[in-house]
């Protein structure tokens, strides 16, 4: 069975070796310059200021809320998955189950939606 | 169909020698690498004629060999990165997000049975595996990844905005998009692609027509998480430059795009997979099996210029909207959606 994921594999060293010459490309292709680049040649896009943005900047806080609240829905989803392909086979107890699942979560979701944690600020 | 071997793919556990397998994985991804040019083409002609005007018309026959051009204009510019630049963060980043976008091509399935090519049976399509949905959506995950981590990386204000909208955006729309295909597992009973789309052959009905607001809330869906207009938040480029991919320039740019055509190619064949039957053509049972592949490939132009004239017609979403959109009416769409169609199998 194992054998059948060879294209795959194939896949992902072909589609690197040609990501690595694009990204490697300009490097050979370009054009090169003989004295060091100035500091503004080297500064990134700021239409013109001085850059705000220094390394590891952080991320804003409402963006941590809906990480989190994404970790909750596909938890949902990796769940409800594996019933999904057996549904037919466990017939009436799968979905009850399904069905709890599913209210439980969607009072999870008016809870957080009712807090206003799906306002965005 | 003309099958060799008749039932679903997977159930048999069929795989060629390994030689056809490579032979074949490097076909596909010479087809699928060569569709970037022509979707792109395809595009900006069509955009073109969208607004009254040629587009590209100048470069070879009808404008052909513009892709072309523009790679090869990409390649001899200028390495570039940024001062603050996070080094091999900024270089992995593009190189992320095209191997991700393209290790989901193999996926879809151009044919049922496998074809007699000489003397060979081979499967016509890269991988068909019995969790090949899950390895799509792994691979779609991974892809925002690049876009995250090349915008975060470039430390430029405009970068980092694409790259903040884009974690927060493709996040909101998988669950939607995870949530909306449940109702085509649960009629199958599986996740392989193929035995999905024998499925509809055997039901003689494609999912579309029960699973219709399953099939809006993943083409929606979809169109968030290959960041098209009007999702296309990520790069917004009347207000953000170029969003996460603003100091990107030639072949790291040129990586960029071509995932987002490979997205873009693999949402179309993944729509019609899913949603319009595959190779399956209505009212005709005893079509030859070499015609699937056209098949498969025509649903997908179909879906693409669908995609394309959105982008030609829609105005771009403003970002609150776009959240509250995802959150408050497809995620609830979209587990209503499964429940009722997990209450009518069980019932009847």
């Amino acid at each position: 069975m194992l054998r059948s994921y060879l294209p795959l594999l194939i896949f992902l060293v072909l589609s690197t070796g040609v990501g690595a010459f694009f990204v490697m490309a300009n490097t050979l292709l370009g054009p090169r310059f003989k004295r060091r680049p100035t500091t503004v040649h080297e500064d990134a896009y700021e239409s013109g200021l001085p850059s705000d943005v220094q390394q590891g900047f952080r991320f804003g806080i409402s963006f941590y809320l809906i990480a989190m609240l994404f970790l909750l829905f596909d938890i949902e989803v990796v769940f409800l998955y594996p019933i999904a392909v057996e549904l037919k086979q466990f017939g009436t107890f799968a979905l009850v189950e399904t069905a709890v699942f599913i209210v439980l979560l969607f009072v999870a979701l008016i809870y957080v939606w009712r807090r206003g944690a799906l306002e965005w600020k | 169909m003309t099958s060799v071997l008749a039932g679903p793919l997977s159930a048999i556990n069929y795989a060629e020698p390994w030689y056809v397998q490579i032979i074949k994985a490097l076909l596909i991804f010479a087809i699928g690498f060569s569709l970037v040019p022509l979707v792109l083409l395809y595009e900006r002609k069509l955009l073109g004629r969208f607004q009254g005007r040629p587009g590209p018309n100048r470069v070879g026959i009808y404008g052909s060999m513009q892709p072309l051009a523009d790679i090869g204009k990409l390649l001899f510019k200028e390495q570039f990165k940024p001062r603050g630049a996070i080094g091999w963060l900024f270089i992995a980043a593009p190189l992320i997000s095209m191997v991700a976008a393209l290790a989901t091509f193999p996926l879809i399935p151009f044919s049922g049975a496998p074809q007699e090519i000489l003397g060979t049976k081979v499967g016509l399509y890269g991988l068909d595996s019995d969790i090949g949905l899950l390895i799509f959506f792994a691979f779609s995950a991974i892809g925002s990844y690049g876009i995250l981590l090349g915008g975060w990386s470039s430390t430029s204000k405009y970068s980092f905005l694409g790259a903040m909208r884009g974690a927060a955006q493709l996040i909101s729309y998988e669950a939607a998009q995870g949530l909306a295909l449940l109702g085509v597992v649960m009629t199958t009973g599986s996740l392989s692609l193929s035995e999905i789309v024998d499925k509809q052959d055997h039901m003689g009905l494609w999912f579309l027509v029960p699973q219709i607001v399953g099939a809006f809330i993943f083409f929606v869906a979809t169109l968030a998480e290959i960041n098209r207009t009007p999702f296309d938040l990520l790069e917004a480029d009347s207000e953000l430059v170029g969003g996460f991919m603003t100091e990107y320039g030639g072949g790291r740019f040129a990586l960029y795009y071509v995932a987002e055509y490979v997205h873009l190619v693999v949402a179309g064949a993944m729509f019609s997979t899913l949603f319009l039957g595959g190779w399956n053509i209505p009212f005709w049972n005893g079509a030859p099996g070499f015609l699937d592949p056209f098949v498969v490939l025509a649903k997908t132009l179909v879906i693409v210029s669908i995609i394309i004239w959105i982008r030609a017609t829609l105005p771009r979403l403003r970002y609150d909207q776009l959240m509250s959109f995802g959150w408050k009416i497809l995620l609830p769409l979209a587990t209503l959606n499964a429940l009722v169609t997990a209450i009518v199998l069980v019932a009847l």
